[in-house]
């Protein structure tokens, strides 16, 4: 029988296992959406395709698997281009549908037309547009092929309306064959064995984990490396949940943000392990005097990754799954007659005294509210047990230094884009692939704006989703510098008129909580995190609190500024 | 230090803006393009002359082979091989100069391909020093334009060594 190009669609997406879709329906797309009242997918609407997007791609992150985005042509494809590329940067598979105007008009400036293939061209991983119906399948089946293999990332799909209404056969390959691309999994024998000496002949090893671990499910086999020899382990922030926070072996995150003791390590270690991660310029610093002692071990999916940066000693393409799996085993062939733990016991002392000397701290002697102590209670009071997301700035920071994620895929920030307006809807997607989970958006008075319509979203969802404001009433990170390195002159940050948010949340529908004094915090957590609803929770914080350490853009990692 | 790197590429829309997207978007140089089908259907041959440190030219190729519809990414400077180009000059030949305009025809063995009372039009092909010299000699009489096709570059059958 034959079906149309919108029943193609989404029998195919049935075939790849999907069951939610998140989107925004538009004249281009409304054959798609006649035509989901046939098939078994939940559709979760939003109220703007940046939202759309992040919410598939926090859906992604939370569950590992290949988020779905549906947005129209025109507005509604360019709309969902700061959400691609937040996932791009991120690494983190998407299909993205976009509808277009039908294949004749392509070109012409018609209405709602946007040519979103060249627009995306540069923030997909790769994208197609779609010009004849019989290829529809296939496409599709590339895409998820694409977005969750190899180094995963956002695919976006182009469909012209009148592909979507002519009718085709309905085939769905079960393979994928693409001649130009075939990523490598497993990492070579000799790299694994040289590495394997590297770490037996190092004095002072260390860890750096990244996102490529979470992606590559590596969570297991990171833990067993790193326990097995009692190496210690750094998170750059994409990496955080990797590695459980509460792992004595956890120096936290490194980077221009990061702890005193991680920073101090990577000054210090002779021998990086760094597995996933990508060397941006936020972890590593000024380049010359990044880790200066190190041979450098550089696992990552992307050859690009690879010498982008940073040069390596010995460089592995690979999975960080099957790498770390590959060095789990090299230690076990060669006997364990050596005392690694022993053996690196002094080095690890020496962490130990540089973080009891320099912990994250913050002053607490004060009346007001510090935005760290809400965290800290956030985690006292869950124990870890919840998923975070995060907006981006000040909030972001604070909850990537004063939260402990134990788990992988607890922890869903926008690293690479640095995307205001992530957070929000990234906790509905999560929420939505884990109804029973506490999902808790932490978010500045500033981003939260940025997408705050989706309050709509959660409330006819009912997806109770946790919304912590940490309302210093300006755009706190800006403002950071501009107090640190531009005079003081506070320019377009104090954000003078903010918005009512316990009457903005009821409006929306919403519970809406508001914490003014220390004492309050605690209990009104409680109380908002009990709740079965979308719960909205504004605390004032003190404005002049700053996020510490920090090593100003452009210095060295040992060039921290302390509290 | 100048590269020329033959990129196979599946022929399809909109690859040329994924390969020339890249170089933009990354801040790398082209310093010529040549874009042609070759033997194989669906199959395209581009020529990119680039330039850059070691470093650079590994991060593009690196790029190059991660764009999902490049097949092979060779670095033509690490193989032995041919490579020209062709150009069409069109040069000011009076009364007086075209004699010896041509006679310089004659050395680098161009072609006449057009002719007009004041100019003549030459082709020419060669590698990149050879176009050089010749429009460097032919300057003098008066270049009134210059078209070139960009280098175009096969690998050598034979791989002597040095």
């Amino acid at each position: 029988m034959k079906l149309n190009g919108a029943q193609i669609l989404l029998e195919s997406l049935l075939q790849e296992g999907v069951e939610k879709v998140f989107g925004y329906p538009g004249g281009a797309v409304l054959d798609i959406y006649h035509a989901l009242r046939d098939y078994p997918l939940q559709h979760f609407l939003f109220r703007h395709e940046q939202g759309v997007v992040h919410a598939a791609d926090g859906f992604a992150r939370a569950s590992g698997k290949v988020g779905v985005a549906l947005v129209t042509s025109g507005p509604g494809a360019t709309n969902a281009v700061t959400g691609i590329a937040t996932a791009f940067m991120d690494s983190i598979p998407l299909v993205v549908l976009t509808g277009q105007v039908p294949t004749q008009l392509i070109g012409n400036d018609a209405f709602q037309e946007v040519d979103i293939v060249g627009i995306s061209r540069s923030c997909t991983k790769h994208n197609y547009l779609v010009k004849d119906v019989k290829e529809l399948a296939k496409t599709i089946k590339e895409a998820f092929y694409l977005a969750r293999s190899g180094r995963p990332g956002p695919v976006l799909v182009d469909l012209p309306k009148d592909v979507i209404q002519s009718k085709a056969e309905f085939y769905y390959p079960k393979q994928v064959s693409m001649r130009s691309y075939n990523p490598n999994y497993t990492a070579n024998k000799r790299q694994i064995q040289k590495s394997v000496g590297m770490i037996k002949k190092s004095r002072r090893p260390l860890i750096f984990a990244g996102g490529g671990v979470i992606a590559s499910n590596a969570h297991e086999e990171l833990c067993a490396l790193a326990r097995k020899l009692q190496v210690p382990v750094t998170s750059s922030m994409m990496g955080l949940g990797a590695f459980p926070g509460n792992d004595p072996l956890h120096l936290g995150m490194l980077g221009m943000h990061g702890t005193y003791v991680a920073n101090m390590a990577v000054n210090y270690t002779d021998l990086l392990i760094a597995v996933g991660v990508r060397f941006d310029d936020r972890v590593t610093g000024k380049l010359e005097t990044f880790a200066p002692d190190a041979k450098i071990i550089h696992v990552d999916i992307d050859p690009t990754s690879i010498r982008k940066n940073v040069s390596v000693d010995v460089p592995i393409v690979s999975d960080c799954r099957q790498a770390l799996a590959a060095l789990n085993e090299g230690f076990e062939q060669t006997g364990s007659e050596e005392d690694f733990p022993g053996r690196f016991a002094s080095w690890r002392d020496k962490l130990r005294a540089w973080n009891e000397a320099h912990p994250l701290t913050y002053d607490s002697k004060g009346k007001s509210i510090k935005p760290q102590m809400v965290i800290e209670t956030l985690y006292e009071i869950t124990q870890g047990e919840a998923i975070i997301s995060t907006e981006v700035g000040q909030n972001q920071m604070w909850a990537a230094q004063h939260f402990k994620y134990n788990k992988p895929r607890t922890w869903l920030t926008s690293g690479g884009l640095g995307t205001m307006g992530y957070g929000f809807p990234a906790a509905l997607g999560a929420q939505v692939a884990f109804p029973d989970s506490l999902v808790i958006d932490i978010a500045g008075d500033g981003s939260i704006q940025m997408n705050i319509q989706e309050l709509t979203t959660a409330v006819s969802h009912q997806l109770p989703v946790k919304i912590i404001i940490l309302n210093n009433s300006c755009l706190g990170m800006v403002r950071q510098w501009q107090e640190l390195f531009y005079e003081k002159n506070y320019s377009c940050t104090c954000l003078e008129r903010i918005p009512d948010f316990v009457k903005l949340a009821e409006a929306f529908g919403a519970e809406g909580y508001r914490i003014t004094e220390q004492q309050e915090i605690e209990p009104v957590l409680r109380q908002a995190l009990a709740s079965k609803k979308t719960a909205v929770v504004e605390v004032v914080v003190d404005q002049g609190e700053n996020v510490y350490p920090m090593v100003p853009s452009g210095a060295g990692l040992n060039e921290m500024l302390l509290v | 230090m100048r590269h020329t790197l033959s990129v196979l590429v599946e022929n399809e829309p909109g690859v040329l803006s994924r390969v020339a997207g890249l170089f933009s978007g990354r801040g790398f140089n082209i310093e010529s393009l040549n874009v042609a089908p070759t033997m194989e259907k669906g199959v395209s041959l581009m020529t990119i002359v680039t330039g850059g440190d070691e470093l650079i030219i590994e991060q593009i190729q690196k790029q190059l082979r991660k764009l999902i519809t490049v097949v092979k990414v060779v670095d033509m400077n690490e193989v032995k091989h041919v490579d020209r180009e062709m150009v069409l000059i069109k040069v000011n030949a009076t009364e007086h100069t075209r004699a010896e305009v041509l006679r310089i025809v004659d050395i680098f063995r161009c072609k006449v391909v057009d002719v007009s009372p004041s100019e003549l039009t030459l082709e020419a092909t060669g590698d990149q020093g050879k176009i050089k010299a010749l429009s460097n000699l032919l300057h003098r009489f008066g270049i009134k334009e210059l078209a070139r096709t960009g280098t175009v570059a096969l690998r050598r059958s034979m791989q002597m060594k040095d």
